[in-house]
């Protein structure tokens, strides 16, 4: 029940954000696989947060993101890619800048970083296209 | 060490090697500043924060409720501040299990969202609210709810009323913290103390706030909550790691208290 009410939500969440801002067939593509990534984690009892960020790397770049976390909450930051991109990683770092040790998980155009910070604040989530063309991606996150 | 032994422990650190070689083990502060920074992802929910201030132990979420306020706001930026803190009251609510309360909260989050004339996507969203609560669907109702801050904040983007998207989102944080300050204060707990370290989550809400127009931002309570945002920052700047102490969640819970009556106060100075 929770998982599938996490997919209609998940699907109401894609549907809400084209209809507010238009969206290309890659951006939703690479939305799909980040949601898709998500869910698995739903049924280890994450909620998936409403909420993403998409945009366009190229080879050998990346994208960093800032995020607010909280101690005592476990995350998962999944993101998804279109198939031009062969392999990409995801990386998290606190506050003042270092790599903060995740487990991850890597598949083609999927990754995912999960961990539990011990300290609430800023930390910063870094996407990076290590094989593949440039490509649309997108990062959502979830919690629990 | 036997030679294949050694063999399978150099390629095992070198494979290490390699793994933590693909990224900077440190990020310069450059790179850190110019970082994506947006409401839809920097700035937590309310769930969130929550979940986390429930780890140590479950609070007396029944005790954090309150009384109806006002849904008489004339002020479009009061509105929106407050339609913030009612959606943070709904996240309450679910925790609390209180189906009556949910529909109560969920009814008024309705009647805000349509002083502000937001679309009916989001107005549809009550009767789901409803429906949750009546089978007591507390995961759902949680996701309907961030669904419903979400569906706000899009149909404000396309009314071009960009200025309240943030406002939506400052109301939603101040009550949240009121909530987590006053659950502390009551059982206080080292590791949910912790959960109000959140400098840079400020120090972002107020670099928004003077993005917004100035006709907006130049409204008094606008300007009075924009006052008193630096120091609430550091009241929540604690060393990383460090939980507050008892009396530093004190202070805390009472500047945003004060923000937050201001917030709900039936005439906005």
């Amino acid at each position: 029940m929770k998982a599938s009410m996490s997919i209609f939500a998940a699907i109401g969440l894609a549907i809400t954000t084209a209809v507010a801002v238009p969206e290309s067939d890659t951006e939703v593509a690479a939305r799909k696989a980040a949601l898709d990534l998500a869910g698995a984690f739903s049924n280890e009892g994450f909620k998936m947060r409403d909420g993403h960020w998409s945009g366009t790397i190229k080879p050998k770049e990346h994208a960093l993101i800032a995020v607010n976390l909280y101690a005592g909450n476990q995350y998962w930051f999944s993101v998804g890619a279109t198939e031009l991109a062969k392999k990409i990683s995801v990386n998290v770092y606190d506050e003042t800048g270092n790599l903060v040790q995740t487990e991850s998980y890597n598949e083609g155009e999927k990754a995912a970083a999960g961990f539990s910070p011990t300290s609430s604040g800023q930390y910063y989530v870094m996407v990076d296209l290590v094989e593949g063309n440039e490509s649309s991606v997108c990062l959502v996150y979830s919690y629990k | 060490m036997r030679p294949v032994r050694r063999f399978v422990a150099l390629a095992f650190l070198l494979a290490c090697c390699a793994v933590i070689g693909a990224e900077p083990a440190r990020l310069p502060a450059e790179q850190m500043a110019k970082a994506v920074r947006n409401d839809s992802i920097t700035i937590p929910t309310p769930g969130e924060l929550f979940a986390a201030l429930e780890k140590p132990g479950k609070p007396n979420w029944v005790g954090q409720m309150r009384g109806p306020i006002g849904m008489t706001y004339k002020n479009r930026a009061q509105i929106a501040l407050n339609l913030g803190s009612l959606i943070a009251d709904g996240f309450i609510a679910v925790e609390a299990k209180d189906s009556q309360q949910v529909k109560n909260i969920g009814t008024d989050i309705i009647k805000l969202a349509k002083a502000l004339g937001v679309s009916e996507n989001v107005l549809s969203r009550g009767n789901s609210i409803n429906e949750f609560a009546e089978n007591d669907e507390w995961d759902a109702l949680q996701e309907e709810l961030e669904a419903t801050q979400n569906e706000v904040k899009s149909s404000m983007q396309s009314h071009r009323d960009q200025d309240l998207i943030i406002l939506v989102s400052v109301g939603g944080w101040i009550r949240g913290t009121q909530v987590v300050s006053a659950a502390v204060m009551q059982n206080y707990d080292e590791r949910a103390a912790k959960v109000l370290r959140q400098p840079a989550l400020v120090s972002f809400i107020q670099s928004q706030l003077k993005e917004i127009s100035a006709d907006v931002r130049d409204e008094p309570l606008i300007k009075e909550v924009s006052g008193q945002l630096p120091g609430i920052e550091k009241l929540v700047t604690f060393p990383a790691g460090k939980a507050p102490t008892a009396d530093e969640v004190k202070k805390v819970n009472e500047a945003v208290g004060k923000i937050m009556s201001q917030i709900q106060a039936k005439e906005a100075k």
